[in-house]
Formats: C-alpha cells, structure tokens, sequence
C-alpha cells in the first residue's frame, strides 16, 4: 500500500487532534515507527493498524474517523493539492461523480505505482447515483463518503448520502443530488498561483 | 482525397466549428479574419474579426510566411504562430482551405505554453473542446509538481538522518576499521574496567610522498594496505582505528610486557616498510609508533594516555622514524 494513505490518516490526526494523540495512535499500533512517508511503501495491514488504533484512541467508530478523514483531505490547506487535482475531474459536480471511474487511472498518471480502489459510477436517473468502491483497506468508502460530501459543498451543489456494504466486501454509496448548483462553490482556476 | 470515410463537402453550422475548435479562425483569400473561435476572442479582445491575420499574427516557423499564398502552400503543415504584441507566449496551428477556394480555416492550439495562457487570459474548462488534453496536462504539471514536492521533502529528511547516521558511525568508512569515535568509546571502557591495557599510536612516514607523486589514489590503496596489516596482528578485543589521515591507534587489553609490544610494534613496522604495489609501482612508506602501557593501578584518563602514547610516537620521528618507542623508557 502506498505511504500516500498512511500519510493522509497522519495528517489529519496531527492536524485534528494534535501531535501527541497521532504519538499514541502510533504507539497503539506497536509498529515501532513514529509517522509515515507518503512516497514509500507500506503493507497494507499496517493501514488497518493505524485505521484500527485511532479508532481506539479517538474512541469512535473506523467508519466516522475515515469519513472525517475524507472531508479534511478536501477541505484542509495543507492538502489543497489534493482538492485541487479532484477538481480537475469535472466542470460541476455531475462531471465529477462521472470522472471517478477514471481516478484511479489518473492517480497513477502521477505515480504509476499508487493503485486506488476501483470506482464505478451509475446513474440512476438525474438525480440519483449509486457508486460502487472496491477498497484493499476495509472501509476505504467511507473516506470516498466524506470526501464526495466535501466535495459536493466545494461545487456549491446539495445532495444526500448513505453507504451500505455491497457484495464482496465492497461498498456501495447512494448519491442524491437535490441540486447542482444550489450555492456558488468554492472557486477553482485552472491555473494554480505559481507555488 | 480517395480513402476518406467523409461524405463530401461536410457542411457545419458556426457553432459546431465554434465547438469542435474554440481556437479557430476562418480567413478571406485576401487575409481578412472573417470568423473567430470563442476561446480565440478572449486572447484577441474583439478586435479579431474584419482585421488582416497578419497584421495581428506572426508565422515564427516554417520561415517566409508572409502573406495567404504562402499560408495556403503550408495548408495541412504544423506551424508555430504568435500574436503580435503577447510576448514569447506561441501558438500551434493547422491550416487548411476551405472548399470553393473561399479562404483558409486555421486550428490553433497552445501547445507547451498552455499553463502561461491559461493564467494569462483565465481559460477555464468550457474554453477547450473536450476532446483537448489541456486540462489533463494542467492537472499532470499540478500532480507532478505536488509529487516532486513530497519527493523534495523526503529527500531532505533522508538527508539529515544519513548525517546523524553518520555521526554515530564507528566505522572508517576508507579502511573498515574503526574511527576516532569508536577508539574513544573502547578507551573509555578500558579504563572503566581498570584491567591492564597497552595504547600504541602510529604515524605513517613518507605517506604524504605517495599522496604527492602518485596519487590520491595510490593513498588510499597504501592506507587500505595498512589497515590490512593491522588487522592481520590483532587478536580478538583489540581495538585498531584509523584517527587521522595516517594516524592509527591500537588498544590492546590484557597484560602484556615491554618486550612483547615492542615485538608487536616492530612487526608491524616490519610488514609496512615492504614496498605496496600501486598499478604497477612500488608506493614505498615506513611507520612510527608511540607505546604507552596502563597497568590498572590507579586510574589513568584517557587524556593523559594518549598523550603519552603522542609523545612515545615523537621520540620515535626524531630517532630517524620507522622505529618503536615506549613511553617513560
């Protein structure tokens, strides 16, 4: 599993609830290591470990930690990056939910050897979408959730989620979009400020 | 052209043209600018339509392109282009006549400067058919500029802990034997252990006439040689380090007499004063060695020991060098 994910979970952690709760999170984990490289290798289990004992720390459940964990990634500065590589996914929000089957095509576009869940989107009618998220890391759509949620507020459109195991391990996210362009959004320009 | 799946004479409206190439122009045999893609009106103000191409627009490649003959013999070829009066920022672009010899359409595009125009003019996404790669180029200078960011940040991080790595190192990374920050560990335990130990401190003579005649490399070959030496007359517990460019220190724990360092000393001496080849010469050095001996009574420090063992060594250079001398004999 590439450290990208590992690093994400050690970001939002540190930046949510401190530095010394990421230790104990850490120290939970008995990895012997205290943080994470995002362009190193990890093994997959060491993610379940880290999902698993922050869940412990934070006393909630994996699921809400991951779902926060997919609102930060889109809503906090430090990975603005991040948002800003999803928005090049789509012009609205529709665009984007569309643009997810090919996300795992562009993550490796930046790094071949990063492999995220296979995404696939139906559509249902206009307003209804259901997408489906075949994740390594158990509960990987809950982070899909938080994030689409975030990312619905950045295109200014309003709809509803809820997610439900699907067969084989899989998550199923049920899309309800009320209105695309129900609030303004947050602006995106193509061209970044030069960094 | 024969081959061609085209019906003939394919007739589009403006704002299919307009939507398959938002970068296009059409122009009048005479050169005027009679039509104008969307994306196109935003890099030209409104001042595009009715004005001369070449008034408005250079050819930098092909060269010679001046006027609509010489654009109409490059239809169907690659050209560079630039709009007067916008800096470096170039265009790509693909002529073609239109049926009827009613003028030229030409295709424009932005070719590498894309991230410049996009910031400069404020494209956004409906600015490009979406058939144009412009927005996945975009979006691979951002991933890749972010990657190499982390990659910078790693780098440095891996950076700092080679040096502290480094500097807890015991090891002379030249010769494999141990270094100054070893030696001082191993004396210090000496001492604590208050158990009789010998110290002998060796300079090599003539080394710096290897380095100047031959060599940097043929230095380094000589002190690989030397450590080799060394090793080959330490028992197990002793401890050899190179602590300076020629210099070297042995600590041997364990009683021992006078006599037996000196043999050990003279050794060495012995085993070093034999020519080293080096890419077929002879690299000829010697060696002097300081010996001082603690014998556990009291407690001597670790100072005080390696300047005996300093002194020892200088009594043995101004005897004429290549030679061993004990401390206080």
């Amino acid at each position: 599993m590439h450290g990208l994910i590992n690093t994400a979970i050690q970001c939002f952690v540190r930046d949510t609830y401190g530095a010394a709760t990421w230790a104990a999170v850490m120290r939970k984990t008995r990895l012997g290591i205290e943080s994470f490289e995002a362009m190193l290798g990890y093994d997959p289990a060491v993610t379940d470990r880290v999902v698993a004992a922050a869940a412990f720390v934070l006393r909630r459940p994996a699921g809400m930690v991951l779902e926060d964990l997919g609102t930060f990634l889109v809503c906090s500065p430090a990975t603005q990056a991040l948002r800003r590589l999803l928005r090049f996914g789509g012009v609205g929000f529709v665009d984007f939910l569309h643009s997810l089957d090919d996300l795992p095509d562009r993550a490796r576009l930046a790094l071949p050897q990063f492999h995220l869940p296979l995404m696939e989107l139906t559509e249902h009618d206009a307003q209804r979408y259901s997408l489906r998220c075949r994740t390594p890391v158990g509960g990987g759509g809950h982070i899909m959730l938080g994030l689409l949620r975030a990312m619905a507020d950045d295109y200014g459109a309003l709809a509803t989620f809820e997610i439900r195991p699907g067969a084989g391990g899989e998550d199923v996210i049920a899309i309800h979009l009320a209105e695309e362009g129900f609030a303004e959004g947050r602006r995106f320009d193509l061209a970044a400020a030069v960094a | 052209m024969d081959g061609s799946d085209h019906p003939a004479g394919v007739a589009l409206d403006p704002q299919a043209i307009d939507r398959l190439m938002p970068m296009h122009l059409c122009l009048a045999p005479d050169g005027t600018i009679t039509g104008c893609g969307p994306t196109l009106r935003k890099l030209g103000g409104d001042g595009l339509a009715g004005r001369p191409f070449f008034d408005l627009f250079e050819v930098r490649r092909p060269g010679g392109i001046a006027g609509m003959a010489d654009l109409s013999r490059r239809a169907g070829q690659r050209l560079y282009l630039a709009l007067k009066g916008q800096g470096a920022a170039g265009l790509r672009g693909l002529a073609v006549p239109l049926a009827g010899g009613r003028g030229l359409i030409l295709n424009l595009s932005f070719g590498v400067a894309l991230l410049d125009a996009v910031r400069a003019f404020q494209l956004t996404d409906s600015d490009f058919a979406p058939t144009d790669l412009a927005v996945e180029l975009l979006y691979l200078v951002e991933a890749k500029s972010a990657v190499m960011e982390e990659l910078r940040q790693l780098n440095l991080r891996l950076q700092d802990a080679t040096l502290a790595a480094e500097q807890r190192a015991l090891t002379d990374t030249l010769t494999g034997l141990r270094n100054r920050r070893a030696l001082d560990e191993a004396l210090a335990e000496a001492i604590a252990r208050r158990g009789p130990f010998a110290l002998m401190h060796m300079d090599l003579d003539f080394f710096k006439a290897v380095n100047d005649t031959l060599g940097h490399a043929a230095g380094d070959h000589v002190l690989r040689t030397v450590a080799r030496v060394l090793t080959a007359e330490m028992r197990q517990g002793d401890t050899v380090a190179r602590v300076g460019g020629d210099e070297f220190v042995l600590l041997l724990p364990g009683p021992a007499t006078p006599p037996q360092l000196r043999a050990v000393a003279d050794r060495i001496i012995g085993g070093l004063t034999e020519p080293i080849a080096f890419e077929g010469r002879p690299c000829r050095i010697s060696a002097s060695i300081g010996i001082t001996v603690a014998t556990g009574a009291g407690r001597p420090d670790a100072a005080t020991l390696q300047a005996e063992a300093d002194a020892a060594l200088y009594a043995s250079k101004r005897a004429g060098r290549g030679r061993a001398t004990m401390f206080g004999a």
